[in-house]
This record gives C-alpha cells, sequence and structure tokens, in this order.
C-alpha cells in the first residue's frame, strides 16, 4: 500500500554546524504520512517540528536518511509544485490586490490568464474571501490575510498542504474560526494536511495523527492517532475523548522536556 | 496647503535677514566712498546706497531678482546671456548624467546582489571613488576625454554620474535585499526562476528606496554637472555663469545664477518625488 503514503521520512538526520558546536535539529526521526491524513507537529520550539516541515518542502536538507514526497525525492516533488506551503505570517505583497496576490504563484508557474482568473475565484470562495480580491492587504483583518495566504497555496490544486504555525500570530477568537474553517476545507478537498503548532487544544481539534516532539536532539516522543470523528464540531473540546487525548499529548510533551533538567 | 504660512513665514524671516546682512557687509564700500566725496551718509542713505552698489559683496535680494528677471523674461532664449539658456545647457547634461548614473547605480546593485564576487569587491572600490574630491578628479575627465576627441555635454554627463551613481547603489542593494527569507522561501516552494524571483519580489519591493536613491542622485547630479563646468573654459552652463562671475566680481551674477541652480534642482528633485508618489500609490502603497 506504499501508493496511499504521501510523505516518509526514514531514519531523518539533520545536523547544523554552528559556532557553538553542531546542533540536532533532527534525530533518526521516522514518519508516514498517509494520503488525506491531517498530522500536526507539537512540541517545546527547538524540537525540530518546523525543521522537518521544511525538509518536507525542501528548504532544508537532510544530513542524514531519506524523506520523499509523493514517492519522490523532496527536491523533486518540490520542481513538480506538490505541495502548497503557508508560513507564520501571511507575507502577502503589498503592491498586489488580494486576488493578484492569489495569482502570483499561477503567474509563476505559467497558468493560461482565464484558467488563473477562475482558479482565483474558486479558492477565494474556499476562503470566505469572495468579493475582496480589488482590496489590498492592508485593507484586510490578520484573519483575513492568513485566509488569502491559505487561498493562494491552494491555488495550484497541491494535494499536500504545507502549515507552519499559520495561525500562531492571530487571537484566539480569530483562531478558533479558522480553526473550524480549515477542518471544513480539508474535508472538502481531501488534501494531506502537515501543520506545524504549539498549541495543543489546536492539534487535537485537527488533527487525525498528532506527531509530540522535543528538543535537544530534535526526536519524535510519541505518535497518537485520534478516535474523534472526522466531523468535529468547535465543543468537540469539551468532550471527555477530547480532554483524554489532550491529556495524554501534554504528558508526551512533559516526558520530552525531562532530558532537559 | 497647510504648510503656506510656516514656509512663507521662513522664506520672509530669511529675506529680512539677508537685507539687514547686505547693509552689514555693504557698509564699508559705501563709507569709504562718502569719505572719498568729502561727504557724510545718514543711516536711510546708507541702507539705500547698500541696497543698490553694482558689486557689492553681498547684493540685496530684489536686485538678485532683477538680474534673474532680466537675464530670463527680458532676453531671448538663445542669447549667450539668457539664464534660461544657461540653465538648459546644465539640466541636459544633470539629466544626462543622472539616466548614466541611475542606470550604472541599478546595474552594479544588481550585480552586488546576485554575484558573490562582485558583492565581495565591488562596494569597497564604489565607497572609495566617493572619498576622492570630485573638484580634483573633473579637470582631468574633462581634458582626458577632450584629447580622445569627446567634448560637450558627455564629458559633463560622466562627471554627473561619477557623483550620481553613488546613492543608487546603495540604496538599490539594500532595496534589492529587502525581501525577507520567509518570502524567498515561499518563492523556492513555487519553484520560481531567478528571473521571477527578480521582477515579481526584489524589483517591486525595492520601488521605495529606489526613489528616494534617486533624490539625493539627482541633486548630486547637478552639482556634477555645474563642477564640470568649471573647468570648460566657462563656455556655457550655471557654472560658466559662476565662474564668470567671480572672475570679474560680478556677484549679483554669481547669486543669480545660483539661485537659478537651486530653483532647477527643486524642480527636478520635485518631479523625482512625483513620479514617486504617482508609482507607489498605482502600486498601492501610498
Amino acid at each position: 500500500m506504499t501508493t496511499d503514503i504521501a510523505i516518509s521520512a526514514k531514519g531523518l538526520n539533520l545536523t547544523f554546524q554552528t559556532n557553538d558546536g553542531p546542533v540536532h535539529a533532527l534525530k533518526d526521526v521516522n514518519l508516514d504520512i498517509c494520503k488525506g491524513d491531517f498530522v500536526s507537529f507539537i512540541g517545546p520550539s527547538g524540537c525540530g517540528k518546523t525543521t522537518f516541515l521544511r525538509c518536507m518542502a525542501d528548504l532544508e536538507h537532510p544530513t542524514g536518511g531519506s524523506i520523499t514526497v509523493n514517492g519522490v525525492s523532496a527536491a523533486d516533488a518540490r520542481a513538480a509544485r506538490a505541495y502548497g506551503y503557508v508560513f507564520q505570517a501571511a507575507g502577502l505583497y503589498p503592491w498586489r490586490t488580494i486576488g493578484r496576490n492569489v495569482s502570483l504563484p499561477l503567474e509563476i508557474m505559467g497558468y493560461d490568464k482565464a484558467d488563473i482568473a477562475q482558479r482565483v475565484q474558486r479558492v477565494l470562495e474556499l476562503v470566505e474571501l469572495s468579493g475582496f480580491e480589488k482590496k489590498f492587504p492592508w485593507q484586510l483583518s490578520g484573519g483575513m490575510q492568513q485566509r488569502a495566504s491559505i487561498a493562494r497555496a491552494l491555488a495550484f490544486d497541491a494535494d499536500i498542504l504545507l502549515m507552519d504555525e499559520p495561525f500562531g500570530a492571530l487571537d484566539e477568537i480569530v483562531r478558533d474560526h479558522l480553526n473550524q474553517q480549515l477542518l471544513q476545507l480539508w474535508a472538502r478537498t481531501n488534501k494531506t494536511i502537515a501543520f506545524v503548532t504549539h498549541s495543543i487544544p489546536e492539534a487535537v481539534y485537527l488533527s487525525t495523527r498528532i506527531v509530540v516532539m522535543s528538543p535537544r536532539p530534535g526526536r519524535i516522543t510519541d505518535i497518537i492517532e485520534s478516535p474523534l470523528p472526522r466531523e468535529r464540531p468547535l465543543d468537540i473540546r469539551d468532550t471527555p475523548e477530547f480532554l483524554e487525548i489532550a491529556h495524554r499529548v501534554r504528558e508526551g510533551l512533559r516526558a520530552g522536556h525531562a532530558y532537559d533538567d | 496647503m497647510r504648510n503656506f504660512l510656516p514656509v512663507f513665514t521662513v522664506l520672509m524671516a530669511l529675506v529680512a535677514l539677508w537685507y539687514a546682512a547686505a547693509v552689514w557687509l555693504n557698509a564699508d564700500w559705501a563709507y569709504d566712498r562718502a569719505q572719498r566725496a568729502g561727504t557724510t551718509l545718514t543711516f536711510s542713505e546708507l541702507v539705500a546706497d547698500t541696497w543698490a552698489q553694482d558689486k557689492p559683496k553681498l547684493p540685496a535680494p530684489h536686485q538678485v531678482a532683477a538680474e534673474i528677471w532680466n537675464t530670463t523674461v527680458e532676453k531671448k532664449i538663445t542669447s549667450k546671456r539668457s539664464l534660461i539658456f544657461h540653465s538648459w545647457v546644465t539640466m541636459s547634461a544633470t539629466l544626462l548624467g543622472f539616466v548614466l548614473g541611475t542606470v550604472l547605480g541599478i546595474g552594479l546593485a544588481i550585480g552586488i546582489v546576485y554575484n558573490r564576487v562582485m558583492d565581495m569587491s565591488v562596494m569597497p572600490w564604489v565607497i572609495a571613488s566617493q572619498t576622492i574630491p570630485i573638484l580634483a578628479i573633473a579637470p582631468m575627465i574633462i581634458v582626458v576625454l577632450n584629447a580622445v576627441g569627446i567634448s560637450g555635454l558627455l564629458p559633463k554627463a560622466i562627471i554627473s554620474m561619477y557623483l550620481s551613481f553613488f546613492p543608487v547603489v546603495v540604496g538599490m542593494v539594500k532595496g534589492l535585499r529587502s525581501p525577507d527569507q520567509m518570502q524567498l522561501d515561499q518563492m523556492r516552494t513555487w519553484n520560481a526562476s531567478g528571473a521571477q524571483t527578480f521582477w515579481r519580489l526584489r524589483l517591486p519591493s525595492s520601488m521605495p528606496y529606489l526613489f528616494t536613491s534617486m533624490k539625493i542622485a539627482m541633486a548630486a547630479s547637478l552639482v556634477g554637472a555645474i563642477v564640470g563646468e568649471l573647468p570648460t573654459g566657462a563656455v556655457a552652463g550655471l557654472g560658466a555663469r559662476l565662474l564668470a562671475g567671480s572672475y570679474y566680481g560680478q556677484t549679483i551674477q554669481i547669486w543669480s545664477a545660483l539661485i537659478m541652480a537651486a530653483a532647477l534642482a527643486a524642480a527636478l528633485v520635485a518631479l523625482i518625488g512625483l513620479a514617486q508618489r504617482i508609482t507607489l500609490k498605482r502600486m498601492g502603497m501610498a
């Protein structure tokens, strides 16, 4: 069943050489992400969760082990535009309107004009930003800007979405709303999503699998399969099942920290 | 016109100060003449005299204004005594030098940003080029170019370019490097080519830096053109008027050329400011 695996890391190692000596950002990381999964990476800063995501995106180069995305190397997957990447900041170009920001990757990838216009309409609808294509980024709230950046990552139909703390800079109310929207979007598009966060409720609420990581060296300490149904209203966060998973994530994070002292 | 009153007040204060300074500086000559004529001056006679001398140490504002009026409105533009003719000569060298300097500056900046060898080697030379006094190098440029048969507009424009490329290089290197790592990573995730990253990210990001640099470059370019006119034997241009004025003690002519140069610089810089406003507005950045 290898065809069902979207991302596969085997014995992944990444060591940065710094002035203070080598830093083990990732050590012996093994993980398979199945197609259609929503996998969250959680851990304290320095645990390598973002570095791992960047390895998937071919923005960092592992010093050992192997990583495949859609069955090919991360570099080939990037060249094939296999994934959309959402950064912590929306990173919209201030000199482009929302519509032209979303069309930017499409222009780069050489889509024709009619196709671009139609795709921009579709993805803006998907993130509930229809009617905003003529607005400039500064005319939108932070949450709307981040939604526009998600639309931009969706525009070219990559079936993998890599998200690096996309809602980290937003307040809790906006974050709840966007989490809900993201789940609906995931249900509708059936994408594979890898999601980095440092919020336990966010990880538990969104994910089918939660990968708990710990620092020095950056490694995976626990992988939790969520028993929650795919359909999740916001108040699922008050159910005993939800709290139990959250508890297990917290335990995992604490165990990882014990090595520090 | 919210700031009209403050600007007007400061201008009036400067004019008043100028008139007072004219009395003070030109008084010696007025007393001298009165003594030789065997007369004494009342205060009002003294003031009237100091504001109306032929070759005053400091001409009064109305004398300069009259001279500018005479040499612009009253003279034909083709006349050698027309200040508009001389301004045009200087402005054409300034503009050509400015364009050359801006193109050279942007070219060097792109090289510095994209080429590691240029990054390591060019910048120190760019800075060194500006530590050489332009007054020392200008005659040599004129003489050398004259020897190979190039004279007229181009040597002056090259001196202008020499002064004006510097702010553009410095500003554009900073501007082209202004996209942060995240924006560059984002381009990588789309597998964008170097050219796409340049045209769609680096160049638009550098626009505010470019216009700021161009304003400084334009002012520097005018200085370069005027300096370039000094060693050419004072044929034409505002620099030539300044030089001829100082040969013959024509202080009124010097001051009128100076004010013309200042007005020219202000107009050219304002023009860039206008282009900046229009461009940034169309880009949604202002």
